[in-house]
């Protein structure tokens, strides 16, 4: 049921009831891309794998196989994904 | 254990045994730095799995179990992948690795339905409405079929490590 080739090039870093994450969540479901999510904890010292992944603590952040982006802030991210996926839509 | 007492004894179970294949499911799958939905099969499809059914973090069994798998750190000595599996949510999972110091990635199915799967639930007396699976260990080919398993018929009982160990060595090579 979850052959390795199936995984979404979108991994999202989110935080339960974060509306930041909904945000990007939302933008994600709007251009019909799959994504997995990875789910933190509140405490940002807890969130070493953000930092090490975007050298930033903050969520949301997405990782990108498709093009290689890295990225935080819920602005940027919403502005990136139309930037990329918005285009026929 | 010798209490000199009957302890309580659990119904009978009809859980998958040796040589059939494990249910698969997909529940959030805690490590130490983030959760993410895992499937069983996808565990399996890289490396055997031992499959650790436990009572909820906190509970006194649940640091005996991962206590004791941690010490005796099967990963290091076999190729196999140590995974937990209970209803306590993941940020409790998050918390008892952190206490525990253990290694191994924990299932969350705080709905006790991969125990229902299994035929392995155990509803909980005095704690109305919460069932957990009972203590269980599965150890599971690269096809999901089982080459060893125990499941306690009592409560509490705990793995047989020795017998584990065992499985280990017959089934699974060692690194």
């Amino acid at each position: 049921m979850s052959d390795p080739s199936d995984k979404p090039a979108i991994t999202l870093y989110r935080l339960q009831a974060c509306p930041f994450c909904e945000r990007v969540v939302r933008k994600l479901d709007a251009y019909d891309l799959s994504y997995q999510s990875r789910f933190v904890e509140p405490m940002h010292s807890d969130r070493n794998i953000v930092k090490r992944v975007s050298g930033a603590r903050t969520v949301p952040a997405i990782v990108d196989e498709e093009t290689g982006v890295t990225m935080s802030e819920s602005a940027n991210i919403v502005e990136y994904l139309d930037a990329t996926y918005g285009g026929a839509n | 254990m010798d209490l000199g007492f009957d302890v309580v004894a659990l119904p009978e179970s009809n859980h998958p045994g040796v040589g059939e294949v494990a249910p698969d499911f997909t529940r959030p799958l805690v490590n130490d730095e983030y959760w993410k939905d895992v499937s069983l099969s996808s565990l399996t499809a890289e490396n055997p799995v031992l499959l650790v059914c436990y009572p909820m973090d906190g509970a006194f069994p649940a640091t005996y179990i991962w206590n004791e798998l941690r010490d005796r750190d099967f990963e290091n000595t076999f190729d196999v992948t140590v995974v937990g599996l209970s209803i306590s949510s993941p940020y409790e999972h998050a918390s008892f690795i952190t206490e525990r110091e253990i290694d191994y990635a924990l299932f969350s199915d705080p709905q006790n339905e991969v125990a229902e799967a299994y035929d392995i639930v155990n509803t909980l007396d005095g704690m109305a409405g919460v069932s957990e699976p009972r203590p269980a260990v599965f150890l599971l080919d690269t096809d999901r079929t089982i080459q060893y398993v125990w499941v306690a018929h009592e409560w509490p009982e705990f793995p047989e490590y020795d017998a584990i160990a065992d499985a280990l060595a017959t089934h699974c090579e060692s690194v």
